[in-house]
């Protein structure tokens, strides 16, 4: 039993129950809506950045209307029959364009001193769907940086409140110490009385952050991310899988964490021996340099360079491109 | 003079009190529905008298109460929002304030009709002295057999329990109401699922306001058809308004919908009229969130039509010359009133209650305060405005639950009406911060039919 469903003019079928994010991700490119708060790992996150809007422009088979308003794809489930706009709706450009600009209203845009540029997903979100310039011409909200336990910073002001780390905190780990105060713009994630977060798994909400607002405190202000080499490699760990990416920096390990698929969501969540403490090559089993995509400035300097590939992996799309491609070479 | 059907005893001494309360015709419904009735025909009732939810958005009570799931084994819940923060509605509060024991009735038949042995009454945080007004109320139905176990020998148990919120006007909005209830944080969820599928702890419930549940009483004792003889067209029944701003008599009114606003503007049984003897700039017809409407749009619709305190007529126009009764905060304005100044207040307000959940209505509502602060004490721009009906636009419609939207509103539409005013701000900078701009031609008769892009 699976549903029909056809996003941007292209027909896939899923599972009911899913999400049209989800959807879009199986069809792959450039019509998967870009998504600052939802994370597949994570149960209930998702619907709050509101990047990923989409247009449903027939609701299902059954209820051919439109949907009134823009949706969450990260939220809203499939039906069979159902017709979304993405890409192709300049409705939908435009409040997502609105949005990036909402979200970097408040974010202080220190990239140049921020451990997190090269790999940021708003920086990201940013480059792909934000404006030139913003028009906020007032005062950014600040905050004091806060020491998580003594591994992680939070730095609050770059924060977009995701949600997602407090979702971790829920989820992975045993007993949750921080969370959402006040409320509105000035609301902030906190530990409250600056409690440590110190259980084996806290130190996943470095993973998860979207910006560079949860940092690693040993590897604060090393190294570019670019100009390290993530390299795959595991150990046997008896609290994790010990799948990890190592980033060296020549000879020397900066920095480990979790494997990142390609929405920037990890695979797998680590434990904090395997993260903060094994910074050691002999600790690990290498495998072998990570991929990494074309369009990440990480990839800037190294590893095997492939041509720019002309077609996604959409089938639909190759099919047309190597028409046109034929079309082109044959005049 | 209209018959008055939930404030008809409002002056009687100790109204407040159970024995003045059942002298005066007090839990009749409550009898004749638990006694001669079963809880499809309550709610039949309420579907036929047309009954509509009196909280602002103005679905129809019997309506939302048919969607009720009713799977077997799971507990159903009747929640009555009484987290009023509204800015210019006050209704609720006097409600609870003076004649409690209507609201108690009324939770008792709605609950009844939705089959709830478990109902809350959640109050804003502010509202101390009505939570206990309520407690007292609750305690002396309780003692008289209206509450508990096995009502009036009809086998139904029901316990109602007052809760006070934190005193957000987010946890208006009805799931924030259910997380704060549940003890979490005052988040909207997103829906769906709505709360008739999963609301109160994942059973099916129903919010409704207040006034919509002391509604049911009068609809009860007299018969849905009876009441649905009030009012005009799809408005029927009567409604609370609480009436604000410069008028002479500021108060809670009971209308019947379909008044006309003239009337009820300037009669003497009503505000009667603008005080100190100004003339009408501007109103707010439903709370702060609904489009604030000049005075000439006001009394006539764009049509030249009188314009009547109903859903459809106050709606007359959509937004862009019509606005909305929302939930009955009627605020007027009177020509010294600053119009750029009433909207950062607003916005001032949404700012501060916005949740910070997601992302438009956090960064937008902030946004617009400054840039409407600046332009109120002279530092704005021209340009200004086109920006603030941009960013209001980017918001309306992209958040999770209606507060964007109610942030989005005032703003769009003081621009729309105000235009003027807000240019005046920028070029006569220095001026608009020792004067205000008066009236200049928002009261002016419609004398054609504009052309509405």
């Amino acid at each position: 039993m699976s549903v029909k469903v056809k996003i941007d003019g292209i027909e896939v079928e899923v599972e009911p129950g899913t999400s049209i994010l989800n959807a879009a991700r199986q069809i792959g490119g450039d019509i998967v809506p870009p998504a600052m708060c939802y994370y597949s790992k994570l149960k209930d996150s998702g619907g709050k950045c509101r990047t990923c809007l989409v247009k449903v422009s027939k609701g299902s088979e059954k209820d051919p209307r439109p949907m009134p308003k823009l949706v969450a794809s990260c939220r809203t489930a499939v039906m069979d029959g159902m017709e979304v706009q993405n890409i192709t709706s300049p409705e939908v450009l435009e409040a997502r364009k609105g949005i990036v600009e909402m979200l970097l209203i408040n974010h202080p845009l220190d990239c140049p001193i921020c451990d997190q540029a090269g790999e940021c997903d708003l920086q990201n979100l940013a480059f792909d769907h934000g404006a030139v310039k913003t028009r906020y011409e007032f005062d950014r909200r600040t905050f004091e940086k806060i020491d998580i336990g003594d591994k992680i910073q939070l730095h609050m002001t770059r924060c977009i409140l995701c949600y997602r780390c407090v979702f971790v905190a829920d989820q992975i780990t045993d007993h949750r110490i921080h969370g959402i105060l006040n409320r509105g713009d000035h609301s902030e994630i906190s530990t409250y009385i600056q409690h440590a977060v110190d259980n084996d798994f806290s130190g996943n909400v470095i993973d998860v952050c979207p910006v560079g607002a949860l940092t690693d405190k040993t590897f604060r202000f090393k190294n570019r991310v670019w100009f390290t080499k993530p390299v795959q490699a595991h150990r046997d760990c008896d609290k994790c899988c010990g799948k990890v990416t190592l980033w060296y920096k020549g000879e020397e390990v900066l920095r480990v964490t979790a494997r990142k698929d390609q929405y920037g969501e990890v695979e797998e969540f680590i434990c904090n021996t395997c993260r903060f403490d094994k910074k050691k090559t002999s600790d690990w089993v290498i495998e072998g340099p990570s991929k990494v995509s074309h369009k990440s400035v990480i990839s800037s300097n190294h590893y095997e360079f492939k041509p720019l590939p002309v077609v996604k992996t959409n089938p639909l799309l190759r099919e047309a491109n190597e028409e046109q491609f034929e079309r082109d070479t044959r005049l | 003079m209209a018959r008055k059907l939930l404030l008809e005893h409002i002056n009687v001494p100790g109204i407040n009190t159970l024995d003045v309360y059942r002298s005066k015709g007090g839990y009749a419904s409550v009898e004749k529905a638990l006694k001669t009735m079963s809880p499809e025909d309550v709610v039949e009732e309420v579907k036929k008298s047309g009954l509509r939810g009196r909280g602002g958005a103005g679905f129809p009570t019997g309506m939302k109460w048919s969607f009720l799931a009713k799977p077997e084994g799971v507990a159903r819940y009747l929640v009555c929002n009484a987290d009023e923060s509204e800015p210019g509605t006050f209704k609720d509060r006097y409600l609870m304030n003076y004649i409690p024991h209507l609201l108690i009735e009324g939770m008792i038949v709605s609950s009844f009709a939705l089959g709830a042995k478990v109902s809350y009454i959640y109050v804003r945080g502010e509202m101390m002295p009505q939570i206990r007004i309520l407690e007292k109320a609750i305690a002396e139905a309780k003692n008289a057999g209206f509450l508990g176990k096995n009502i009036l020998g009809s086998g139904y148990d029901l316990e109602l329990y007052v809760q006070p919120g934190g005193g957000a006007y987010i946890c208006g909005e009805e799931t924030a109401l259910l997380e704060s209830l549940e003890g979490k944080r005052g988040n909207p969820r997103i829906k769906p699922p709505f709360p008739a599928i999963a609301g109160l702890y994942g059973c099916p419930t129903v919010v409704n306001n207040v006034e919509s549940i002391a509604a049911v009483v009068p609809i009860i004792n007299e018969g849905g058809e009876e009441y649905s003889k009030i009012g005009v067209g799809r408005s029927t029944g009567t409604k609370l308004i609480s009436a604000g701003g410069n008028v002479k008599k500021p108060g809670v009114y009971e209308i019947d919908l379909g008044l006309p606003v003239e009337e009820f503007l300037y009669s003497d049984e009503f505000c009667g009229g603008i005080a100190n003897g100004k003339r009408l700039k501007a109103v707010v017809a439903g709370g702060s969130s609904v489009p604030i409407l000049p005075a000439n749009l006001f009394l006539k619709t764009i049509n030249n039509e009188p314009r009547l305190m109903s859903y459809e007529s106050l709606a007359d126009g959509g937004f862009v010359t019509g606005t909305m009764l929302g939930s009955g905060g009627f605020i007027a304005f009177d020509e010294d009133q600053c119009i750029v100044r009433n909207t950062w207040n607003f916005t001032r307000f949404y700012h501060h209650e916005s949740c910070g959940q997601c992302s438009p209505c956090r960064e937008g509502t902030g946004w617009m305060e400054k840039v409407l602060h600046r332009l109120e004490n002279g530092h704005g721009s021209l340009s200004d405005m086109d920006l603030l009906v941009d960013v209001s636009k980017k918001i309306e419609g992209n958040t999770i639950c209606p507060l964007g939207d109610a942030a989005a509103w005032p703003v769009a539409s003081a621009i729309r009406h105000f235009r003027d005013e807000f240019e005046w701000h920028v070029t006569n900078a220095s001026e608009a911060v020792t004067r205000n701009f008066g009236l200049a031609h928002y009261a002016d008769p419609l004398t054609k039919k504009e052309a509405v892009a």
